[in-house]
C-alpha cells in the first residue's frame, strides 16, 4: 500500500511532452553540471564525462581519462575579463585524480594524481580564483594547478560536502562534525594561501548528508537522521533547528494509518536546496519546505515519491522538482492553502492488468493539513516517468527544459513540445529560405 | 500501330475520338466507359486471346548459319509457359527480321576483315495468329569460326497484349539493352581470348613452317626450289598473312572500348599496351564495369597456359564443325550475368500493363514528394536512386503482387480505363531510340544453364490479355535500327490467311484485313532520335501510312480517367462500387492536365482555398534535369516532356505529315554513332537485391491490407488504435500467441508513419520489458505476455509507462487507450467497407495517407501558421490562426489535428535534418487521459 500522491495521465500544467534520451553512460549517471546556457556535462559510475548540448540532445564530447567511477564534478569557468572565457570543469574520481578538461576543445587540460584519498568534493572559489578538494584532507589548489596548502589528515571518511562561506571561509561535512576552515594568505607569496581550521560543530547526531548555503548569512546542514540545522554563516552558531521532521505529533494532521517508519533511511535529509525565504528539503520518502523567518515547516509532502527523493530543486515559478530513487521526477507546486482543489483525478488503468495499486485516495494527503499549520501546500502539477531505475540528478535549463540522470545509463532530456514545435517551424522557414531555390527545383 | 485494335475493342473509341476532337476532355475523366460487350453477356477476360502461352517469357534465338532461326532457351525455363506455342516458329518470325546491317569481311578498298561493331536492333513485332507480340532485341556475337565473325541472336520478350509490348518499349528496350551489353561485352573478352589463342597457333604454326622450310632448304642445294618446298612457303605465307589479320581483328576488338569512353564508369583501355601484353592484360582492360571485374581473374587464370597448336593449311570451314555454344561464345560468367538480367526483366514485366504503368506512374510522382514521401511510402522505394536505370529497374517491383491483382479483380470498366490510359500512354512515351555500337561475335546456344526457379507463376497473364486476333501476320510494330531500310508492308503473302477464332471481335478482323499477310512496319526510328522532336513526328507518320491508322486514333487519345482530387468524392464513389474506384484511381492519368495531385512538394506553393494543391501534369518519365524547367510552359514542342502532353500529340496525330516525319527520319539517319546515355548502361548493373525485397515487400502490402482489412472487421475499436498510430502514440499489441500477434501488427503496420527514410518504426515481436527508448524507437510493438514473473515485469513496464502507449490486448479484445473523436480514421477504417481484397485495401488507405500527407505538407510549409506575420503579433494570436487554419481550411476535427499535427513534426524534422547527422529520436507525448475499450 502506498500513500504517494498521484495525478494521472492528464497534466495540464506539465509543459514537458517532449523527451529525448540521450545515450552514451554505460553505468549509473549521478552527475549533471551545467556548463553555460547550453551546454551541460554528465558523469558518472563508467568513469567517462560526457558533454552534451542541451537544446539538440547532441554528443559534443566524450571525455575519457578516469579510470573508476566519478565522485565530484564542478564547473569552474575563468573569470579573466582579459581573455575570453574558458569553460573548464573539473572532475575526481575514485582513481585518486582530478582532472581539468576543457569543454570547447574536449581535451584533458591537466591530471593530478597526488591525492591519498578519493576526492569526494570538489568547491571552486571564484573570488580567490582557487579551487578547493575534499578527501581525508582538504587541498587548495590554485588555477594552475599548483597545490597551495593542505589541512593534515581529518578522517578517513573524509570530507562529505564543501560550501563557501563569506570571510575566506569554508564548511566541510565531515561525518557528523562540520568543520570551519578560514584561508589566510599566506606571508611569503601573493599567491600562497594557509587553510586553518576555525571551528568544529558537533550539533548533529549523524552524519551530514547535505550542506547548503542560502545567503551570505545562512547556511544549512542535514544530516541522516532528519535534524535539519540552520546555521549563522558569520559566528557559526547555531539559528535554528528541526529535527522531528518525521514524527506525526508535530503533524497532527497526517492521517494515522500512515505510519512512518522511523529508520533512519526514512528521515535522512538527502538533499536541501534554497531560496531566500525558504529552506527546501529532501527528507527521506518526503519533500518538507522551511520557511527560514517562521522557523517551522509551512508544507510538506510527506511521500512524495515511492522511495527516497534524491535531488530536489526550486524553479522560478514557485515550482519545485524532486527526483526519486523510484524513478520519476515529480514536479510541485507550492501554494496557498485555501486554493485546494479536489478535482478528481483520472484512474490509471493499473487494475486492468491485475497488479496495478488502488490509492485513488492518495491525492487527498497533500490536503490533509492543519489550519493553524501550514499555510501552504505542495501540489503535484505533474510528473515525468522514463526513467527505469532511480534518478540521480537533474538540471533545470529553464526554456531549454530539464535533463534527468538515471541509474539507467540514460540521460533525458525533458522539452516543452510546444516550444520545440515552434522553433522546429522557425528552423524550417530559415532552411527554406536558405535553399529554396534548391527545394523549388521540381 | 497496326496491330492495336486488338485491344482497343474494349473501349469506346469512336465517342472518345469525337468527345476529344471537339471539346477538351475534361469532363470526360471522370466517366467510366462503358463495357460494349455487357450486353452479351460476355466476360472480357475470358481467353479470348488465341495465344498459345499462358504469361509472357522471353526467348533467345539465334539464326544459325548451320540450321537457319531456332530458339535456344527461354525464361522462365518452364513449358507451361510457352505452352503449345511454337517456339522454333516464332523464332523464324523474329529472325526473319533483321535490320541489322552487319556486314563483316572483306570491305572493298581494305586490305583485312573489317569488323563491324554493329549496334543492336530493337523491333517490335506482332504475330496475330499466334497471338503473340514480341519487343525483339537483335544482336551479333563474334565467333571467329563464325561465317563472316558474326552470329545474330535475337531476345525477345514475348506477351500476349500487345500494349504492353508498346508500352513499355522504353523500359524494354533499356532492360533489354543492358542485357545485350552484358552478353555482349563476354563475348568480346572471349572473342578477343580466341583471337589471341589463335594467334599463338599461328605464331607457332609459322615457326614449325619455317624451320620445315629451313631444313628443306638446307637439304636442298640444288639451286632450286622443290614444289614441297614453294608449298611451304606459300603455306607459310599465308600463315604469315593470317596472323596479320588475326592481330588486326584482336586490334579492333580492344579498340571498342574506345568507343564508349563517355560512359563514366567505363575503363579506359590502352591498345597499345594491350596489343603487347599477354592475355591477361587484356582481359582487364576489356571490361566494361563492376560486374566483370570481380571474376575476371579467375576466369582468365588459365589462358596464358595455354599451349599452342599446330594449325592445319586448311582449316575445317564447313558445316561438320560445332558451333560454340552462347555460353562458350561470351563466357559463362557473363552469361549467367545475362541470364540474372533476363530473369529480373522476365520478373519486372509479369502482369497486367495496367499496373506496370500505375506502378511506374505512381512511383515517378511519389519521387517528386521529396518532403513527405518518406511518411507512409515505402523504405526500399526511397532508398533507390534517381537515375534513370535505377528507376527503370524498379518498375517491376511490385509485378508479383500485381500479376494476383490483376487476375483476381475482373470487373470490367476497370480495364476499360486502362485501357485507354495505356494507350495513351504508348504515344506519350519518347520512346528513346538506343543504339548500342557493339562488335559482334557469333555465340552458340546452350542447353546446360540452370534457370533460376520462377515463384508465383502467374498463369493467368494470357486470360487477361484478350487481345489477341486476326491475320496471321507479323507486324512489325516498331524499330529503332538506324540501318533499317524503313521498309513498310513488305508483302509476305505466303502466309496463310486464318480467321479470328473470336465472335466478339469482328470488327477487329475486318479492320485487320488490310494488314493480314504481310509484314507491317509500324515505325520505324533510326537510333539517333534521342530528340523527340523528331520521333514525335517520325512515329507517328509510320502510322499514318497504313490505311488503317484510324484504329488507332482511339489509341492516341488520352482517355479520361478519374481523379482522385478529392478523396471524399472518392470515397463516395467506393461505396458504390469499390473495387472499380480504387483501382481506377490507381490509374491516376499522369497526362491529364487537369490532374490534381494529392501530394503536393515544395515546388507548387500550396495555395488553393480548399487546401489541394494543383498542379500540371508531370512526366513521370525521368527527364533530363536539363529540361525539367519546360514543365512549366504547358504545350511546349521541346523537351522531353512535350511527348507527354495529351493535345499536341492529338493534334500531331491528326496532322501528321509523312514529309516531316520523313525528313526526320533521314536526319536521324545520317547521324553516326553517337552513344546514348541510357543505351549502354547495360552490364554495370547487377540486377540487384533490392528488386526481390521490393517484390517481398510488395507480397508484405498485400497481407498487411487483408490483415488490417480483418482487423477493421473484426474490432469494433480500430480507429482509436489507428488513432494512435497515426498521432505518433505507440501501439502495443499485447498477447500470447506470436503469430496472432504479430499478424495483428502487420495488419496495423500499414497505418504507421515512418519516422526518417529508415525502417518502419514496426517491431514485430518483444518479450523482454519495454523501456523508454522502445517508444522512441518503435511506434508499433508485438509484446509477448507470459504468466512467468519476467511477464510481471513487462506488464510492471507497461504500466509505469502507459502515458506513452496505447495496448491492445489480444487476447481479451480490449484496446486501452485515448479516445478518439475525428472523422479521418473513419474513412480510412470503415468496418462496413465493401473492400474485399487486401492489395485493394492496401491502395484505399494509401491514398487516403496520400491525402493525409498532403494537409500535413500544407500545415507544415505555411509559413505565418507558425510564425507570426509582423513584430507585434502575439503568439497566441499565431496559435488561434494556426488552428483556424487546421480546423476550417483542412477540415479537421477534434483529434485529427493532432494528427496532422504530428505529421508536420515528422516532416519537419526531416526536412530541418543535418544531411550529416541522423534524426534524433524524439519522442512526443500527451498527457491525455485513456480509455479501456472492449468488443
Amino acid at each position: 500500500k502506498s500513500s504517494v500522491q498521484t495525478i494521472g495521465e492528464e497534466q495540464i500544467q506539465n509543459p514537458y511532452t517532449e523527451l529525448l534520451v540521450l545515450k552514451g553512460h554505460q553505468d549509473i549517471v549521478r552527475f549533471l553540471v551545467q556548463i553555460d546556457d547550453c551546454r551541460f556535462a554528465s558523469a558518472g559510475d563508467d568513469g567517462i564525462v560526457f558533454l552534451w548540448n542541451a537544446q539538440t540532445g547532441e554528443k559534443l564530447f566524450e571525455l575519457h581519462g578516469h579510470t573508476h567511477k566519478i565522485t565530484a564534478i564542478a564547473p569552474f569557468s575563468s573569470s579573466d575579463a582579459s581573455e575570453e572565457k574558458k569553460h573548464l570543469i573539473l572532475t575526481a574520481s575514485a582513481d585518486r585524480t582530478v582532472i581539468v578538461w576543457d569543454c570547447t576543445s574536449g581535451r584533458q587540460v591537466q591530471k593530478v594524481s597526488c591525492f591519498h584519498s578519493t576526492v569526494k568534493c570538489l568547491t571552486v572559489l571564484q573570488r580567490l580564483d582557487v579551487w578547493l578538494s575534499g578527501g581525508s584532507d582538504l587541498c587548495v589548489w590554485n588555477r594552475k594547478l599548483d597545490l597551495l596548502c593542505k589541512t593534515s589528515h581529518l578522517t578517513d571518511a573524509g570530507i562529505s560536502a564543501l560550501v563557501e562561506l563569506p570571510k575566506n571561509c569554508v564548511a566541510a561535512a565531515v561525518g557528523r562534525e562540520l568543520i570551519i576552515f578560514r584561508l589566510v594568505a599566506s606571508n611569503e607569496g601573493s599567491e600562497g594561501w594557509n587553510v586553518l581550521e576555525v571551528k568544529r560543530l558537533v550539533d548533529h547526531q549523524d552524519n551530514i548528508l547535505s550542506l547548503v548555503s542560502v545567503n551570505d548569512l545562512t547556511f544549512v546542514t542535514g544530516s541522516h537522521v532528519g535534524e535539519l540545522i540552520v546555521w549563522d554563516a558569520l559566528d557559526w552558531t547555531k539559528q535554528a533547528s528541526e529535527c522531528n521532521f518525521w514524527d506525526s505529533s508535530v503533524h497532527p494532521d497526517v492521517q494515522p494509518e500512515i505510519k512512518l517508519s522511523e529508520s533512519p533511511n526514512e528521515t535522512s535529509v538527502q538533499h536541501l536546496t534554497s531560496d531566500e525565504e525558504c529552506v527546501f528539503a529532501a527528507v527521506g520518502k518526503g519533500i518538507y519546505v522551511y520557511n527560514l523567518q517562521m522557523k517551522r515547516v509551512i508544507a510538506c509532502q510527506r511521500t512524495a515519491h515511492d522511495s527516497s527523493v534524491l535531488h530536489i530543486e526550486r524553479l522560478p515559478n514557485r515550482q519545485l522538482i524532486s527526483c526519486s530513487e523510484d524513478g520519476s521526477v515529480r514536479i510541485w507546486e507550492l501554494r496557498e492553502k485555501q486554493q485546494l482543489p479536489a478535482e478528481p483525478v483520472p484512474t490509471g488503468f493499473f487494475n486492468m492488468w491485475g497488479f496495478g495499486r488502488a490509492n485513488k485516495q492518495a491525492n487527498q494527503a497533500a490536503k490533509k493539513m492543519q489550519e493553524n499549520t501550514p499555510v501552504y501546500f505542495l501540489e503535484l502539477v505533474g510528473d515525468l516517468i522514463g526513467h527505469s531505475s532511480a534518478v540521480q540528478m537533474f538540471l533545470y535549463f529553464g526554456e531549454l527544459g530539464l535533463a534527468t540522470c538515471s541509474a539507467d545509463h540514460l540521460i533525458i532530456l525533458w522539452k516543452d513540445g510546444e516550444r520545440e514545435s515552434r522553433l522546429r517551424s522557425l528552423t524550417l522557414f530559415q532552411k527554406l529560405a536558405q535553399n529554396g531555390d534548391v527545394q523549388l527545383k521540381f | 500501330m497496326i496491330s492495336a485494335p486488338d485491344v482497343v475493342a474494349f473501349t469506346r473509341e469512336e465517342e472518345l475520338e469525337d468527345e476529344l476532337c471537339s471539346e477538351p476532355p475534361l469532363p470526360e475523366e471522370y466517366s467510366v466507359p462503358l463495357f460494349p460487350f455487357a450486353s452479351h453477356g460476355a466476360n472480357p477476360w475470358a481467353k479470348v486471346a488465341s495465344s498459345k502461352f499462358t504469361r509472357d517469357f522471353i526467348l533467345i534465338s539465334e539464326f544459325s548459319e548451320q540450321v537457319g532461326p531456332q530458339p535456344l532457351l527461354t525464361i522462365p525455363d518452364d513449358a507451361k509457359v510457352s505452352g503449345t506455342f511454337d517456339l522454333n516458329y516464332f523464332s523464324l518470325r523474329i529472325m526473319s527480321v533483321d535490320y541489322q546491317a552487319s556486314f563483316v569481311g572483306h570491305p572493298p578498298g581494305s586490305a583485312y576483315p573489317k569488323l563491324n561493331f554493329v549496334e543492336d536492333s530493337k523491333v517490335v513485332l506482332g504475330d496475330s495468329k499466334e497471338g503473340a507480340f514480341a519487343y525483339v532485341h537483335h544482336l551479333t556475337l563474334y565467333d571467329l569460326e563464325a561465317r563472316g565473325f558474326v552470329r545474330p541472336f535475337c531476345m525477345a520478350y514475348i506477351s500476349a497484349d500487345e500494349h504492353k509490348i508498346m508500352q513499355q518499349f522504353q523500359e524494354l528496350s533499356a532492360e533489354f539493352s543492358k542485357a545485350s551489353e552484358c552478353l555482349k561485352t563476354g563475348n568480346r573478352k572471349a572473342f578477343a581470348n580466341e583471337l589471341e589463342k589463335k594467334l599463338k597457333d599461328l605464331d607457332y604454326t609459322r615457326t614449325v613452317l619455317h624451320n620445315e622450310t629451313e631444313i628443306q632448304k638446307k637439304a636442298n642445294d640444288k639451286g632450286y626450289y622443290t614444289t614441297q618446298a614453294i608449298e611451304k612457303a606459300n603455306e607459310l605465307a599465308s600463315v604469315e598473312k593470317s596472323i596479320i589479320e588475326h592481330q588486326d581483328l584482336l586490334k579492333q576488338i580492344r579498340s571498342y572500348p574506345y568507343r564508349k569512353l563517355k560512359r563514366s564508369d567505363f575503363h579506359p583501355y590502352e591498345p597499345e599496351r594491350a596489343l603487347d601484353q599477354d592475355n591477361t592484360g587484356c582481359d582487364q582492360d576489356l571490361t566494361t564495369s563492376d560486374l566483370a571485374e570481380p571474376s575476371e581473374t579467375q576466369l582468365y587464370a588459365h589462358v596464358p597456359s595455354y599451349t599452342p597448336k599446330l594449325i592445319k593449311a586448311k582449316s575445317a570451314k564447313c558445316f561438320d564443325k560445332k558451333l560454340k555454344t552462347l555460353e562458350e561464345l561470351c563466357d559463362i560468367y557473363f552469361f549467367t550475368q545475362t541470364l540474372d538480367q533476363l530473369h529480373q526483366i522476365e520478373r519486372t514485366f509479369r502482369g497486367d500493363v495496367c499496373y506496370l504503368l500505375t506502378d511506374q506512374i505512381s512511383r515517378a510522382l511519389l519521387k517528386q514528394q521529396s518532403v513527405t514521401n518518406f511518411l507512409f511510402e515505402d523504405v526500399s522505394f526511397l532508398h533507390e536512386k534517381p537515375p534513370e536505370k535505377q528507376y527503370r529497374g524498379c518498375q517491376g517491383l511490385s509485378q508479383d503482387a500485381v500479376d494476383r491483382k490483376c487476375s483476381e479483380e475482373s470487373p470490367a470498366p476497370k480495364v476499360v480505363i486502362s485501357l485507354g490510359s495505356y494507350k495513351s500512354s504508348v504515344e506519350c512515351v519518347p520512346i528513346k531510340m538506343e543504339q548500342e555500337i557493339e562488335d559482334s561475335q557469333e555465340p552458340k546456344m546452350t542447353e546446360s544453364i540452370t534457370f533460376e526457379h520462377q515463384e508465383n507463376l502467374d498463369y493467368l497473364d494470357a486470360d487477361i490479355k484478350g487481345s489477341i486476333s486476326s491475320g496471321e501476320s507479323i507486324e512489325v510494330l516498331g524499330t529503332e535500327k538506324s540501318a533499317s531500310g524503313l521498309t513498310k508492308s513488305e508483302s509476305q503473302a505466303s502466309l496463310p490467311v486464318s480467321p479470328s477464332p473470336q465472335p466478339g471481335r469482328s470488327k477487329v478482323g475486318s479492320r485487320r484485313t488490310v494488314s493480314e499477310d504481310s509484314i507491317e512496319v509500324l515505325s520505324t526510328c533510326p537510333s539517333e532520335s534521342l530528340i523527340p522532336e523528331d520521333f514525335k513526328a517520325s512515329y507517328p507518320s509510320a502510322i499514318n501510312e497504313e490505311p488503317y491508322v484510324d484504329d488507332e486514333e482511339g489509341g492516341l487519345r488520352f482517355t479520361p480517367k478519374l481523379n482522385p482530387d478529392n478523396a471524399d468524392e472518392q470515397e463516395d464513389i467506393s461505396k458504390q462500387e469499390n473495387l472499380v474506384q480504387v483501382d481506377s484511381a490507381c490509374c491516376i492519368g499522369k497526362e491529364s492536365p487537369n490532374f490534381l495531385e494529392p501530394l503536393p512538394d515544395l515546388g507548387q506553393k500550396p495555395c488553393d482555398e480548399d487546401g489541394v494543391v494543383r498542379i500540371p501534369p508531370q512526366p513521370y518519365r525521368q527527364v533530363e534535369p536539363g529540361l525539367r524547367g519546360s514543365f512549366g510552359s504547358f504545350p511546349s514542342h521541346d523537351g522531353i516532356s512535350g511527348g507527354l502532353l495529351p493535345y499536341e500529340l492529338d493534334s500531331r496525330y491528326l496532322t501528321g505529315s509523312r514529309e516531316v516525319s520523313k525528313s526526320s527520319l533521314d536526319e536521324c539517319s545520317d547521324s553516326t554513332s553517337y552513344i546514348s546515355s541510357a543505351a549502354s548502361t547495360c552490364s554495370d548493373r547487377t540486377p540487384s537485391p533490392a528488386h526481390l525485397a521490393c517484390q517481398a515487400s510488395e507480397r508484405h502490402k498485400k497481407k498487411a491490407g487483408q490483415n488490417a482489412l480483418r482487423f477493421i472487421r473484426q474490432y469494433p475499436f480500430a480507429h482509436p488504435a489507428i488513432y494512435s498510430l497515426l498521432s505518433g502514440r505507440t501501439l502495443i499489441v499485447l498477447g500470447e500467441e506470436e503469430a496472432i500477434v504479430k499478424k495483428l501488427v502487420t495488419a496495423l503496420s500499414i497505418f504507421v508513419p515512418n519516422c526518417g527514410i529508415y525502417a518502419k518504426p514496426v517491431k514485430h515481436w518483444v518479450t523482454s520489458p519495454l523501456h523508454v527508448v522502445d517508444f522512441q524507437k518503435w511506434k508499433l510493438i508485438g509484446l509477448q505476455r507470459m504468466v512467468s514473473p519476467a511477464g510481471v515485469n513487462v506488464l510492471h513496464a507497461l504500466s509505469r509507462y502507459s502515458r506513452y502507449v496505447s495496448i491492445l490486448d489480444a487476447d481479451s479484445k480490449t484496446l486501452r487507450c485515448p479516445l478518439y473523436k475525428g472523422t479521418l480514421v473513419s474513412r480510412l477504417a470503415d468496418h462496413r467497407t465493401q473492400i474485399k481484397r487486401g492489395s485493394t485495401y492496401y491502395m484505399h488507405v494509401q491514398s487516403i495517407l496520400t491525402q493525409l500527407c498532403s494537409k500535413a505538407f500544407l500545415f507544415t510549409f505555411c509559413h505565418h501558421l507558425h510564425l507570426p506575420i509582423s513584430e507585434r503579433e502575439t503568439e497566441e494570436s499565431v496559435v488561434n490562426r494556426r488552428m483556424n487554419f487546421l480546423k476550417l481550411q483542412l477540415g479537421l476535427a477534434n483529434e485529427d489535428i493532432k494528427i496532422v499535427q504530428y505529421l508536420a513534426e515528422l516532416l519537419k524534422l526531416q526536412y530541418i535534418q543535418e544531411p550529416s547527422q541522423g534524426v534524433n529520436p524524439l519522442l512526443r507525448f500527451d498527457y491525455v487521459p485513456s480509455f479501456l475499450y472492449k468488443i
